[in-house]
This record gives C-alpha cells, sequence and structure tokens, in this order.
C-alpha cells in the first residue's frame, strides 16, 4: 500500500496483498533514547549482539559494525549488558543525538 | 392471540398486500415500500408446509448448503443447531460442521472458515451472541459475508429465555447488517436473501437475521418453501476474491492496522453499509421475481393518510396491522411502519414515511438504558430530526390540526422478557397517541382511565412502559 493512500485505494478490511512485505515495515520510530555505539570503546563481545530482542545490532564478519535504527526501538538492553569496563554503548535521548531515526 | 400469527397466519406478504389494497378505501400506497412484480409475473404455485421457525430457518440453512457451520446450541436457537446436525449425520448436506465448545469459539471458526474462502453460518440467541461480541466486530471489521440467524432472547441478569430485543440491539453497532422478521415466513426468506446481500461485492459484510424467540422460533406456521434447487441458483456458487487457502495469491487476514490506516479502513467499512442500502432492495427484488414475496427495507401498512402510527419490528408487527385494521373500521387513522432492514439504518425513507404524521409511537422491545428512550426510537426520531422547519405538504393532511414541525414521537417499551403484547395493549398505543393529536394532555398513572390499563410513563414523559406492573 502506498503510504498515506485514501480509503479507496487500498484493500479492503486490512487484507494484505504482497506476502512477506513485513520488511518494508519500519519499526524504529518509537524510540525515546537511540544506542549510541563507540567503535573506539568496543571490545567486540557480541553480548549486545545476544541480548538484543530485536536484530537491530549489525555485524559484518564476526565483528559489531553499528545500530540498525530502522527496527532498533530503544530499549537499552544493549547498553545495560554491554561490559561496564568497555561502556562502548551509551543511551542518548533522540533529539539530542540527532542524525536519521 | 398471540403475535405473529395471529391475524395473518397463512398470509404472504403479497397476500397481505392486496388485502391491505381491497380493505383499505383509502389505500394510495398501502405498501410504499413494497418493490414492484415484474410485468408478466405469475406466481408459481407450492405447496404449503408448516413448520416452526426454527425449522423453517435451519431448512434454509439445509437449501442453501454452506461449506462450513459451527455453532453452539442455547435457547431459543437450540433447535436450528439439532436439524442441522441431523442433516449433516444423515448426509444431507456436504457441510463440515463444527461443533465447538461456545459461541465465541463458533464465531472464531466460522470467521476462520469465511477467511479461508468458505460459505460459512452460525445462529444463536441471548448470552451466545453476547459471548461472540469481540469476534463480531473481528468478522465486520475483515468484511466476512457470514450468515447469522439470531432468534431474539432476553439478556441475563435475571436470566430469561424468553424473546425481546436487547440481545441484536446491543449488537447493533458491530458492523453488521440486521434484517428482522415478523413471522416463520420472513425469517425463511431473509436467511436466503442474507446469503445474497452478504456475499455482494459492494457490501461484504456479516448479516444477522433476527427473529422472535419462541413467538416465531417455536409456533408453527403454513408456508411456502422453494425448492432446493431454487434456493441453489438463487444463492449461486459462492466465490470470494481472497481467500487464505489459495496458495497462488497468498493474502493475510487481520493484521496489525495503527493509525497509519485503521481509521480508512473503517471508512471502507461504512461505505459498505451504506452500499447495502442499495443492494438489498436489488436483491428482494430477485426474490420477488422467485417467489412473489416482495420485502422491502420497511413496510408501510395503511400510513398513506394516518394521522397516528406505530413503528416496530419483530412479531409484534401482526399485533399492530390486526389492530390497524379494526381501529379503522371505527374511523380512526391509525397506521403501521414495520422496521426490516435496522442496519443499514432506512433514515430517509423512515423520515420520508413519517413526515405527514401527526404522532407516532416507535416500539421498542428493548429498554437500552440511556435513560432517554430505546435504540428504535432514538434512531427513528433521530431520522426525524432533519423534519424541523419543514412545512410538510399541507395536502397530506387529512383535517384537524396540523402540526408545522415533524410529528410528535414517543417511545414505547414493551414485551421485555417474554412479557406478552395483546390487541389491547397496541390499542392502548394507539390511545395516546389520539390523545397526544387531540390536545388532551395524557395524565400518570393515577389517571385512571385515560391511560389505558397497561400503558405507563415513566418520568421521563417520552417514554411509556406498555404491560409493565408498578
Amino acid at each position: 500500500m502506498r503510504e498515506g493512500a485514501g480509503w479507496k485505494e487500498i484493500p479492503r478490511g486490512g487484507l494484505i496483498l504482497e506476502p512477506g512485505n513485513a520488511v518494508a515495515y519500519e519499526t524504529g520510530d518509537w524510540r525515546t533514547f537511540r544506542p549510541v555505539w563507540h567503535e573506539d570503546r568496543c571490545i567486540q563481545c557480541l553480548l549486545c549482539w545476544v541480548y538484543c530482542p530485536d536484530a537491530a545490532i549489525e555485524v559484518k564478519d564476526g565483528k559489531v559494525t553499528g545500530v540498525d535504527y530502522k527496527h532498533c526501538k530503544g530499549c537499552g538492553i544493549c547498553a545495560t549488558e554491554c561490559p561496564d569496563k568497555a561502556h562502548a554503548l551509551e543511551m542518548v535521548r533522540e533529539e539530542e543525538a540527532g542524525g536519521d531515526g | 392471540m398471540g403475535e405473529g400469527v395471529g391475524p395473518r397466519t397463512a398470509e404472504t406478504a403479497e397476500g397481505r398486500d392486496r388485502a391491505a389494497q381491497e380493505s383499505a378505501p383509502d389505500a394510495a400506497a398501502p405498501a410504499a415500500s413494497a418493490l414492484p412484480l415484474p410485468a408478466g409475473f405469475r406466481r408459481a404455485r407450492r405447496k404449503r408446509t408448516a413448520l416452526t421457525g426454527n425449522e423453517a430457518v435451519a431448512l434454509a440453512m439445509r437449501q442453501v448448503e454452506p461449506d462450513v457451520v459451527a455453532a453452539y446450541p442455547i435457547t431459543p436457537q437450540t433447535d436450528i443447531v439439532q436439524f442441522f446436525a441431523s442433516f449433516v449425520a444423515d448426509g444431507r448436506v456436504k457441510t463440515e460442521f463444527v461443533t465447538v465448545e461456545s459461541e465465541h469459539s463458533a464465531m472464531s471458526a466460522v470467521v476462520g472458515a469465511s477467511a479461508a474462502g468458505a460459505r460459512a453460518m452460525t445462529a444463536t440467541s441471548a448470552n451466545g451472541l453476547a459471548l461472540m461480541w469481540e469476534v463480531l466486530y473481528i468478522a465486520s471489521g475483515s468484511r466476512l459475508p457470514i450468515v447469522m440467524p439470531v432468534v431474539n432472547r432476553a439478556l441475563s441478569a435475571p436470566i430469561n429465555i424468553h424473546c425481546d430485543h436487547s440481545d441484536a440491539m446491543g449488537a447493533r453497532d458491530s458492523g453488521w447488517v440486521q434484517l428482522w422478521s415478523e413471522d416463520a415466513q420472513e425469517a425463511y426468506d431473509n436467511v436466503i436473501q442474507a446469503v445474497r446481500i452478504a456475499e455482494d461485492p459492494r457490501v461484504l459484510l456479516p448479516v444477522m437475521v433476527c427473529y422472535d424467540g419462541f413467538i416465531i422460533s417455536h409456533a408453527l406456521l403454513n408456508l411456502e418453501v422453494l425448492t432446493d434447487e431454487e434456493v441453489k441458483e438463487f444463492v449461486g456458487t459462492y466465490r470470494p476474491d481472497r481467500s487464505l487457502l489459495d496458495p497462488d495469491r497468498p493474502v493475510t487476514v487481520g493484521p496489525l492496522d495503527l493509525y497509519d490506516f485503521y481509521f480508512e479502513h473503517k471508512r471502507q467499512q461504512a461505505e459498505a453499509m451504506a452500499a447495502a442500502r442499495a443492494v438489498i432492495p436489488e436483491v428482494a427484488a430477485a426474490y420477488a421475481a422467485l417467489t412473489g414475496r416482495s420485502y422491502g427495507m420497511m413496510e408501510t401498512y395503511r400510513l398513506a393518510d394516518a394521522k397516528a402510527a406505530v413503528v416496530v419490528l419483530g412479531s409484534a408487527a401482526g399485533t399492530a396491522r390486526f389492530v390497524v385494521d379494526r381501529l379503522r373500521r371505527e374511523g380512526r387513522k391509525a397506521g403501521l411502519l414495520k422496521l426490516r432492514v435496522f442496519r443499514p439504518f432506512p433514515a430517509c425513507e423512515m423520515a420520508d414515511a413519517l413526515r405527514g404524521l401527526h404522532a407516532v409511537a416507535v416500539m421498542d422491545r428493548c429498554d437500552g438504558f440511556s435513560a432517554a428512550g430505546g435504540p428504535v426510537f432514538n434512531e427513528v426520531r433521530s431520522a426525524l430530526y432533519g423534519l424541523h422547519g419543514e412545512r410538510p405538504d399541507a395536502a397530506r393532511r387529512p383535517q384537524g390540526r396540523a402540526p408545522n414541525g415533524p410529528p410528535l414521537v414517543v417511545n414505547v417499551v414493551y414485551g421485555l422478557g417474554g412479557r406478552d403484547v395483546d390487541p389491547g395493549d397496541v390499542e392502548a398505543v394507539f390511545d395516546l397517541l389520539f390523545r397526544h393529536i387531540e390536545g388532551e394532555e395524557p395524565r400518570g398513572e393515577d389517571g385512571a382511565g385515560v391511560l389505558s390499563r397497561s400503558l405507563r410513563p415513566s418520568p421521563n414523559t417520552e417514554v411509556h412502559y406498555l404491560g409493565v406492573r408498578e
């Protein structure tokens, strides 16, 4: 369905006619805080990747490369699980973080 | 005399209309809403069969032969389920009959079956309907054309198995089309028409066929039935454009739908209900061509020149028709408006039909507990509000005081929990209306002789209780 489509042009009763289109739904728009990842402090323990209830920790070749803000809901579990000595993930208010949401 | 089985026991709608024309000297439009029969129509001779309302409805369901029926028994609907289970057990239908543990499950099963592309039906009453509540909205919101007879019964508490309309009236805003039936013949006819109304691509909404518990469901009526072939041809084959069991065109039903699209889907649903206003008379016309029995959104009886009328739905319409005839013989200009379709509500037709009257009593077999009148009353009066400030056509006013606004509208709550309503009760309602018209203020319960034996005003003077003891 086209974003902003009117009632005359959408399938009736909430039917979804396109299979697997959940990938097109960006679920990361209700964050209040966002995890900001500091590459220089990261020890690559991957605990954040293990504990993320979504799949919002981006990993390439066994190493964390960042956070998928299109799907991260800002729950803060990654920052809590990040070992204190590393403190590579910190939660920052959205309006302070700026950037793309 | 029992309502619904009294004055018109063996009459069809057509016969009734003809009788009205013959007996009413002033019958310019005795049945304004009745659809004209096609030119050259010759009524087929059909065998009459004595059936109870539930037998007639179970027969209609057998003849429709839905793909799936899931139902749970509840008085007074029980023998529909019993009869239909026999049809399945005897191999008379190929329907998949699902025995469930509750009405919530029954409605959930037919929602699933309908989403899967099946023609699906269930049936219930009273607390069974109440238990279906959340799933009623899922059926209508998902636009599933389920057909469900509702055998009207009072809601607990206190527990009561007899007729009133509080069950279906509570579901009036659930997005289901509601057809109401005066007798077993109309209940049978409504079930068959409901299938086509529900499945029309312009509608795609579930339909309730309401008829009065015991008064209609358990009383025998000599009625005319179609052949199995005629019913199958009339309802046709259900071919949904989308279904869960179509692997080539996968579809998701009932997804999360938030602030970005939910409102648009509700707007579609409102449009579908409005479209039913056009579809219901079309289906009725096709049915009239087959049977000679024509049904509109409502039926008007001796209303064209009436000064006072009652608006009623269900079996009490038969009693009211009898009383109208009796009053007419006495020279009193009484009329009747029988509402057949409550959802979609035929507001414009209602206003047109009632605009020339002086006083109208809207009969509610349900209190509604709004402290401002029953549900039918509120909708009828609301339909008339558009008449404010309009000068009615003076030519339609026979004589006497002609109010410049819409008619006086009062509410009469009656028949709760199966309390009988006899012709004397309906006459009391007309007495009240004629006293209003003649300018005599009806007095309260102390005014012995002014109000007849059974009509009691409530503190809200627009709402009267018929047949209740003080």
